[in-house]
């Protein structure tokens, strides 16, 4: 069993262990530069003067490497890892497999060093220029292929909820990343372009492209992760059938409706950013439909979380997913979001969905699916209770120091003396922001520290795994000796 | 006959067409008659009857080519929103007029830094030189970093033609035909116009770089001649005191 090479295997495996490990590698590299640009903003001497690793560059190869290098690898291992068990047919193509993965590496790579030397499009979480959005969308078609075709080869009747999930995310992200993306090069050789649409309709098309790469991307996928491990985890059946289809359509029908509440009181016409405030208050049902039907999943089995941190990490996860799809529609209410809008809260806001949400669901999933993959227990569990206490100490940091400086900030720059004058210069809100700055960094770094203890446990796990195989082969070979 | 789910759930097709159909709805209503209602861009005309809002120039345009290489757009916001707060501080509210021509948008989504859609002509450029490059020699709390190489690299205006050439095949009027330069005579007054002929980019880019000379250094042409000359027309193009208070309420 263990020796048995991967064209021997039932499923394609192989490509999965490859994804499983990169999303560790990328998380690690990605959230270690997140902490570095979190320095910069508290400490600017960090920015040494040097072009490629100052903030503006910098930032974008932490979004990139964190979404796409860490998140993405993580939904390319659980997609095909669950597509295919719930289906029971096999990845139609291992060369085309591992050609999404070889792709999808260099897709990160490319775009983390294309912004380091200068190049990009200026829209944020879509910064990859075109020759790299070019090798998206082949990836992208690729991967949609060996997903499909996983469905129609399928020997059970019905497609496991999870999957549904997943093909909304694979049909969305395609959509969105084309009409975004759509813009005219300079000339054949170089990298440099210009947007399609200008104005009014850019900042809509890119809204509508960044809230839904969260909606789709973040959160449809990694509900289908969710869908999937944590019933297995839990060893119990998903909460509410009827439950998942209802919060499935409606979600997937409302999330397109939100992303112009990123533009609210702008020069985008009010009707639209009306209608998605609506739809984003509205939003919040299917949310927590989500999040009842994959906590309410543990009824019966609550002492797990006693005995079981992988479980903690699961529960957490659904947690903040439940905190941070009620902070969202809060903030899409107008009048929160004149004070909340350009300030450190929003920022906040994204890392209680990203590190409390994306990383904790991918965290608890890699721990059961790693050690599955290479025929294996894991490590240590002990490891495991120490990373989940390092990351949840280091999102509290993160996010309350955040609700701090964008409340703190949004109040100062609204405030009036006596006479009707603005009471603070902007400097001044700048110099409050240190503080909180500082501690951000804390929170990140020890939310990096429990993914460096998680990689410890991941690697010793994988060795113990080579020493099984090794160790029972030996004795397999000295049986057949002494026969 | 009564509905089952079942249907879509064993029916791979059906789940992808489905889908697609619920997923398309929102983004076409809310994007599609943006390009199609003519309030959503308002009309800004000065006295004489010409358009208020112009493409930028071709060292305007290179400059707005470094502030999105370096990334400005995530600390500064160009969108000032209709508040008495940001009135005092910024300015009128920004017009979606004021945008049209930015390809991409650069609105931005944080102020780490203050707002500077209409950060034009309120420092010197002798200022924006010295804040470029140090930032705490001028604002002594500052915690933006340094950008010294936008005056030591000299600026790369060899393909200022194709640049501008990209930016008309996406709607910019920059022109080309003696046809197209007529109608933007009309449209924009000769003066503007004949900024906007490719033929003659680059010609355009070095006078306007020696007239202003933005960065205080006539002997070269540096990035911060560009940067500095796009920071110092943002927000300038609408004189609003020409018009009546609450005229462009009407277009909210």
């Amino acid at each position: 069993m263990a020796h048995a090479g991967a064209s021997k295997e039932q499923y394609n495996y192989d490509v999965i262990r490859k994804f499983a490990v990169m999303s560790l590698v990328w998380g690690l590299v990605g959230m270690s530069v997140g902490v570095y640009i979190a320095l910069e903003l508290a400490f600017p001497a960090l920015n040494f003067d040097i072009p490629e690793i100052t903030f503006g560059r910098l930032r974008p190869v932490h979004t990139t490497l964190v979404i796409f290098g860490f998140g993405g690898s993580a939904l390319f291992a659980t997609s095909y890892y669950i597509v295919q068990r719930t289906c029971q047919a096999r990845l139609f193509s291992d060369g085309l497999a591992t050609f999404t993965f070889w792709g999808w590496q260099i897709i990160v790579l490319l775009g983390a060093l294309s912004y380091m030397l200068g190049y990009s499009q200026g829209r944020e979480y879509a910064e990859f220029e075109w020759p790299i959005d070019i090798l998206i969308t082949v990836v992208w078609v690729a991967y949609m292929a060996l997903f499909v075709q996983v469905l129609r080869e399928r020997s059970q009747p019905h497609i496991y909820v999870a999957n549904w999930f997943f093909l909304a995310f694979i049909l969305v992200t395609a959509i969105l990343h084309i009409f975004n993306n759509l813009a005219m090069p300079v000339d054949l050789f170089t990298m440099k372009s210009y947007s399609a649409f200008s104005g009014v309709q850019d900042a809509m098309t890119q809204w509508w492209y960044g809230h839904n790469a969260v909606g789709f991307f973040l959160t449809a996928a990694f509900l289908g992760m969710m869908y999937y491990f944590v019933p297995k985890q839990a060893g119990r059946p998903v909460y509410s059938y009827r439950l998942s289809i209802i919060h499935f359509w409606a979600l997937v029908f409302l999330y397109m409706w939100a992303g112009a509440h990123h533009l609210h009181w702008t020069a985008l016409p009010d009707w639209t950013s009306t209608l998605a405030a609506t739809f984003s208050i509205m939003l919040l049902l299917p949310s927590w439909g989500g999040m009842i039907n994959g906590i309410m999943t543990l009824s019966g089995a609550w002492d797990k979380l006693r005995s079981d941190p992988i479980m903690l990490f699961m529960i957490a996860s659904l947690s903040f997913y439940g905190m941070s799809t009620f902070e969202g529609p809060l903030m899409s209410l107008k009048s929160v979001n004149a004070l909340s809008h350009y300030t450190d809260w929003t920022i906040g806001h994204v890392h209680s969905g990203a590190l409390g949400w994306v990383a904790m669901i991918s965290f608890g999933s890699m721990y059961h699916l790693i050690p599955r993959l290479y025929g294996t227990k894991i490590y240590s569990l002990k490891l495991i209770y120490t990373h989940f206490w390092l990351a949840t100490i280091g999102i509290v940091l993160y996010i309350t120091s955040m609700w701090i400086a964008g409340i703190g900030q949004g109040l100062f720059l609204r405030a009036f003396d006596d006479y009707g004058n603005l009471k603070f210069s902007f400097i001044e809100t700048v110099t409050f922001l240190h503080q909180p700055y500082v501690w951000r960094a804390i929170g990140g770094i020890f939310f990096v520290a429990g993914v460096v203890v998680m990689a410890y446990n991941i690697i010793r796990t994988i060795n113990q795994s080579r020493r099984e195989a090794a160790e029972l082969e030996a004795r397999i070979a000295a049986k057949m000796a002494n026969a | 006959m009564k509905f089952k789910h079942e249907k879509i759930e064993t029916n791979a097709g059906l789940l992808i067409a489905l889908t697609l159909i619920v997923v398309s709805i929102g983004g076409l209503v809310e994007i599609v008659p943006l390009f199609f209602i003519n309030e959503t861009i308002e009309q800004v005309k000065k006295a004489d009857g010409t358009e208020a809002i112009r493409p930028y120039t071709p060292l305007e345009s290179r400059g707005r080519d470094i502030y999105v290489r370096e990334g400005c757009f995530l600390c500064h916001s160009q969108m000032i929103r209709p508040f008495r707060d940001e009135h005092l501080r910024y300015g009128h509210y920004s017009l979606a007029a004021e945008s049209q021509y930015d390809h991409p948008f650069q609105w931005g989504s944080k102020r780490t830094g203050p707002d500077l859609a209409r950060v034009g002509k309120k420092y010197s450029n002798e200022w924006h030189t010295q804040h470029l490059l140090k930032p705490k020699s001028v604002v002594p709390d500052s915690i933006m970093p340094n950008y010294p190489w936008l005056l030591k690299n000299d600026l790369d205006y060899s393909d200022i033609g194709a640049r501008m050439k990209a930016q008309k095949r996406v709607g910019v009027p920059y022109s080309e035909t003696d046809e197209e330069y007529e109608t933007n005579v009309k449209r924009f007054g000769e003066e503007v116009a004949a900024y906007l002929e490719i033929s003659a980019a680059e010609k355009n880019l070095l006078r306007q770089a020696e007239t202003a000379n933005f960065d205080g250094d006539k002997s070269r042409l540096t990035e911060m001649d560009a940067l500095v000359a796009y920071l110092q027309v943002l927000g300038t193009m609408v004189d609003f005191k020409s018009y009546q208070e609450g005229h462009f309420s009407e277009f909210r």
